[in-house]
């Protein structure tokens, strides 16, 4: 497999929300809002980024037994650094995002790619596959975000189009899991219409 | 022999976990200590913004003149109260108030009062309500309704519970808070600071 499609397979091949189905915790949790969902989605990508990186540098040191602890502890580190840097540098975002960095760590996909991909293949594709996988993890998140701010407050990415006050059930629990499902089946049905190959 | 490859295996997982926690920690230490300075900065700027919004202009450091005062009859001072002033004269206090009341968790509200004890203006300083139902009550269209109301006058709690506070649509409860957060402020002022420092 070269990069690019390594890079590309987090889109719409293996997109982890969409297909895999992993990280439904902050996928539901933040996605009321398009904003909410980029944030999240790009801290994601940047812990994404850096644990696929450590990993797949200290994979051979590491003994089989306690990789999982061990990649827990770097990913867990990874994720307060991002939460440090931000509170400091940058608190305005940090107001918005503050209660989902922590979420992270218990993000699955995280987790599972150190595991499965960056515990297995060498420094560049780990690098490649986090970033994909990470961009994809957004970009997933930003179209939930959106269809749940369109049909829950009328507005995308804070400005309202329509006024009134929207679908209330959409902001909340229920809306997410509703949207997701619609938009899951949307990209599945697109997925096997173009690429019939993939299952 | 294969007691001592076991063991071989246990000491070099105790070295390589050891390991990582050791550098994990380090990592996190330094940058604890280099972000320890604009977190806090950032924490003050944000209180100072805060301050500055709902009281009148001032020409003190509020900040430096901080004193506390009792919730409303208990003991101990607890409410954080920064005084503005005008040429050495008192023109409002900044109340950093609070309720528990809120859909999840605490709500912080600074609270401005002018010397005729009327909420000047009042900014959300830190809540964990739901986004873009509760969180709506950092936005204009539900604050602004607190600009300028005497407290004596205008009843503190939801046009539901026969108030005066027009609710946010589906966040009753955060809306009910926001104006205990209000009455706490007022009721610790009026008990506290009215009796003792007589307004201008």
């Amino acid at each position: 497999m070269n990069q690019l499609s390594n890079f590309k397979k987090g889109f719409f091949k293996e997109n982890a929300v969409f297909v895999q189905l992993l990280g439904m915790c902050p996928t539901l949790g933040v996605t009321s809002t398009a904003i909410n969902g980029l944030g999240m989605g790009l801290a994601t990508t940047f812990v994404l980024l850096m644990s696929s990186l450590v990993v797949s540098v200290v994979k051979e040191y590491i003994p089989a037994k306690v990789r999982i602890p061990s990649y827990i502890v770097i990913i867990a580190s990874f994720v307060t650094v991002v939460d440090l840097v931000m509170a400091g540098y940058l608190p305005a975002l940090h107001e918005q995002l503050g209660l989902f960095i922590p979420l992270i760590v218990v993000n699955c996909l995280v987790l599972g790619r150190a595991e499965s991909y960056a515990s297995r293949q060498s420094i560049v594709s780990s690098v490649v596959d986090g970033l994909g996988m990470g961009l994809g993890f957004t970009m997933a998140l930003v179209m939930l975000g959106m269809l749940r701010e369109l049909l829950g407050s009328f507005s995308l990415f804070g400005f309202k189009l329509v006024e009134g006050d929207g679908i209330l059930m959409f902001v909340l629990a229920p809306g997410a899991f509703i949207a997701l499902g619609l938009l899951t089946a949307l990209i599945n049905h697109l997925r096997k219409r173009f690429n019939p190959a993939s299952k | 022999m294969a007691n001592n490859k076991q063991e071989i295996s246990f000491w070099k997982m105790v070295i390589s976990l050891a390991l990582v926690t050791l550098i994990s920690s380090a990592t996190l230490g330094v940058v604890y200590e280099v972000t320890k300075e604009p977190i806090a900065a950032a924490k003050l700027a944000k209180q100072i913004r805060a301050i500055s919004q709902v009281v009148p202009s001032y020409d003190n450091q509020p900040v430096d003149d901080m004193f506390k005062i009792a919730v409303d009859d208990q003991k101990e001072d607890s409410l954080e109260v920064f005084p503005a002033k005008k040429d050495g004269e008192t023109v409002g206090w900044a109340i950093k108030s609070y309720s528990p009341k809120g859909y999840s968790g605490m709500i912080w509200v600074m609270v401005g009062l002018n010397t005729d004890f009327e909420i000047f203006n009042t900014y959300v300083l830190e809540h964990k309500e739901t986004p873009g139902l509760g969180s709506k009550m950092t936005e204009p269209e539900f604050n602004n309704q607190f600009q300028e109301v005497d407290p004596s006058v205008f009843n503190l709690k939801v046009e539901k519970d026969g108030g005066d506070i027009d609710a946010l649509t589906g966040a009753t409860i955060t809306s009910r808070a926001f104006g205990d957060a209000l009455q706490r402020a007022f009721n610790s002022a009026e008990m506290n600071i009215k009796t003792h420092e007589p307004a201008q």
